[in-house]
């Protein structure tokens, strides 16, 4: 089996240690973490929802989504790789920005609909969403310019269809 | 009613029909401790070390078929519980451990004897709970008890600040337990126990593979009935041993690396294997492809997690084995008798080949010579007790020999650390047996050096007067490595040599037990029935062949039917 990424959404009890044991389950069983995004929900402060991606063969991701569901603080587990969904990552990227540079920068930040959200003498902030492609994209476009740090919240995802059910 | 938070721990115990508990004091449980003394009817058993208690607690567990409850202060305390939750954990034992914890105010800050339990507990618990409000403290024992024992069960560790027992609050019943995202599965599949039904129709080499989870959830008489109806030979993992009679014909004796030749050649060649509350761990399957690699396989059990994990399964049934055992029976008896028992010559014929492989290879071991074999003294132990007794062990070739030669005829009567492979388990292990089962005769099955790792609980034994018999089969060494280093290192017996040990008759004496030792074969059976027939607790020392090995033996990561016979 190869394998792949895989994108789950976990609504748990949004309680002090609850990622704890979620990042526990992960590195006890040596199953691999690519992004993780948690925060509480709108819908019910009393739950949070973690969009995860990771990485194992059918094998591993079933036991993955089993080892979930038999913690306790976790409600419910939904893998979204095989359905519809809409996902996307927020990127903060700090790029050099000289005078001479600033037009150039201006013309890609337009191209990729994203927007400069702090400029200083000698450099800009510029804020971008989208799919990890579109962000690869940019930060390959404005590497000749210098890019001075970024930070990026990992993926986070929705299910289109419907809502994903709070029991 | 206003109660301290300590007198609400207690209540709450009790309230779970829970009628002893195994602790050690210290200053964050102070107030706990205060609160238990003038408690009458929750007795507490002092331990000599905390591990001990956990042990205990695990083994009252079994014994009774209950929760066990440990409570241990904080900082050491409850580090010292780690091991004894973790052997829990890996044999699904349903343990609530009450560990003290510094006052709310000092958490965090380092304080004396502080340590962040419930973060080095999470992976080695079913789930754990620092309590911060007292409002909450009824509610969060109620699930932790709600937890241990349903679904899998497992250990629940409550962390509770020494603020929080000594404050009061006006008590509330937490009322039932209803946890939304905590459903354990109990009614099976009925397809899927359909399929199981034209699965043993169609089998021509049936066998079945019982494990833990049949202890766990009663279902002993359900295998047994499913066994019989079906003329279907029987073996078991090591934690499943006395869930089939030992003395039943259809019994094929204990699958895996120290498993009997014709459990093991029966799981290689069968055709169907029904497992029932089993987990393949790596002891049993040995090589996985070579795993019953002829077999369509049926996996019953609670734990979604056991499926798929190691094996495989051709029909898996999630769900309560004893509630799954039941349906498939009473669907099987509403079949054609002669359908389900298989074509009677071909059935013949696979019980034929099984007494084959049981005759090319029985268990066996030599005693013609002056030194006592190890497996002697418990094919001894086995012919002097009846099946009410209830038999812990240590861990090592104690434990094997015990699981090979002593026949259990039922459940929840061997209790061993089977998973996590603890030694120091049987000492207060049989502590914790005899006093969920004061009546029984409870017997610790040690190894010379096993019995030294916790042989300060035999003063718990004798001061909370549940007196327990020791067999110490003292080889000198620890035996199962030696037997590793022999076979696989050339001999080299690296820091397994322990011809420096102590005195044992000596040390049951120190303590006011009573010791005895033979070298001798033909005192073995006497030192037995005297040791057995004593009152109060006994440690009867047998000075064993030194080198002798537990065969047959798979070696690690071979095919369970390539074994060493003897």
């Amino acid at each position: 089996m190869s394998s792949q990424k895989y994108i789950l959404s976990i609504l748990v009890d949004n309680e002090p240690g609850v990622l704890s044991r979620i990042a526990g389950l992960f590195s006890g069983r040596g199953y691999n973490i690519e992004s993780l995004s948690v925060a509480q929900t709108a819908e019910n402060s009393a739950l949070s929802r973690i969009t995860m991606v990771t990485i194992g063969d059918d094998h591993i991701i079933e036991q993955i989504t089993k080892q979930l569901h038999k913690l306790i603080n976790v409600i419910t587990v939904n893998d979204l790789t095989e359905k519809q969904y809409v996902h996307r990552e927020l990127m903060l990227i700090k790029v050099n920005a000289k005078p001479e540079q600033r037009a150039e920068i201006l013309r890609i930040v337009d191209i990729f609909r994203c927007r400069v959200v702090d400029v200083g003498h000698e450099h800009y902030i510029i804020e971008v969403s989208g799919d990890e492609g579109k962000l690869e994209a940019l930060i390959d476009l404005l590497r000749p310019v210098g890019i001075i740090e970024t930070a990026r919240t990992g993926l986070i995802a929705l299910t289109r269809e419907k809502r994903i059910k709070i029991k | 009613m206003k109660l301290k938070g300590a007198e609400i721990l207690i209540k709450m115990i009790k309230d779970q029909g829970v009628d002893t508990i195994f602790g050690y004091p210290g200053g964050a449980v102070i107030d706990i401790y205060d609160a238990l003394d003038h408690t009458t009817d929750l007795r507490h058993i002092l331990v000599r070390h905390e591990q001990g208690a956990v042990h205990a607690a695990d083994a009252y567990s079994r014994a009774k078929g209950t929760v066990g409850v440990a409570l241990v202060t904080s900082g050491p305390g409850a580090t010292n519980t780690v091991t004894g939750i973790a052997s829990a954990y890996m044999d699904s034992i349903p343990i609530v451990v009450f560990t003290g914890q510094v006052p709310t105010a000092l958490i965090g800050n380092d304080a004396f004897q502080e340590v962040d339990i419930v973060g080095i507990t999470r992976p080695c618990t079913k789930h754990n709970y620092l309590v911060k409000d007292i409002t909450k403290l009824a509610r969060t024992i109620k699930e932790a008890f709600h937890i241990a024992k349903s679904g899998r069960p497992g250990p629940v560790l409550v962390d509770l600040p020494k603020d929080i027992m000594a404050a009061t609050v006006e008590f509330e019943d937490p009322g039932d337990i209803d946890l939304k995202s905590y459903k354990p599965t109990y009614n099976p599949n009925m397809k899927q126990i359909t399929k199981v039904v034209e699965l043993i129709k169609s089998a021509k080499r049936p066998v079945i593979f019982s494990g833990g989870g049949v202890v766990l959830s009663k279902a002993s008489e359900e295998l047994t009935k499913l066994a019989r109806m079906t003329n279907s030979p029987v073996t078991a993992s090591l934690m499943g041993l006395g869930t089939f009679p030992g003395s039943d014909p259809l019994w094929l004796g204990m699958l895996g690396m120290h498993g009997t030749y014709r459990a093991n050649m029966s799981i290689s060649h069968c055709d169907l294997m029904i497992a029932v509350g089993v987990r393949f761990d790596d002891r049993v399957t040995g090589r996985k492809d070579k795993f019953a690699s002829e077999a369509k396989i049926v996996q019953i059990d609670i734990d979604p997690t056991s499926i798929h994990k190691n094996v495989e399964a051709t029909c898996p049934i999630v769900g309560d084995c004893k509630n799954t055992l039941e349906i498939l029976n009473s669907m099987l008896e509403s079949e054609n008798p002669s359908d389900i028992s298989g074509n009677p010559q071909e059935r013949q014929t696979w019980l034929d080949q099984i007494s084959q492989w049981r005759a090319t290879s029985p268990q066996r071991y030599d005693q013609t010579t002056t030194v006592i074999k190890p497996q002697y003294v418990i094919d001894r132990l086995h012919k002097l007790t009846d099946k009410n007794t209830i038999i812990t062990t240590e861990v090592g070739q104690n434990q094997m020999w015990t699981a090979q030669y002593y026949h259990f005829e039922r459940p929840n009567h061997f209790i061993t650390s089977g998973g996590l492979g603890v030694m120091g388990f049987g000492l207060p292990a049989a502590i914790g047996a005899k006093a969920a089962c004061p009546d029984k005769l409870v017997v610790c099955v040690a190894g010379d050096g096993s019995i030294q790792m916790n042989s300060q609980e035999l003063m718990t034994a004798i001061e909370a007067n549940l007196p327990v018999k020791i067999v110490i089969l003292n080889n000198r060494y620890l035996g199962m490595v030696r037997q590793w280093q022999e076979l696989f290192y050339d001999k080299r017996y690296s820091f397994t040599n322990m011809e420096m040990s102590p005195d044992f008759v000596k040390l049951a004496e120190a303590y006011g037990a009573t010791g005895m030792r033979t070298d001798k074969v033909d005192q073995v059976e006497a030192v037995l029935k005297k040791g057995l027939a004593c009152e109060g607790t006994v440690i009867m020392e047998f000075i064993v062949d030194r080198e002798e090995c537990v065969y047959p033996m798979v070696p690690a990561g071979g095919a369970i039917s390539e074994m060493i016979l003897v």
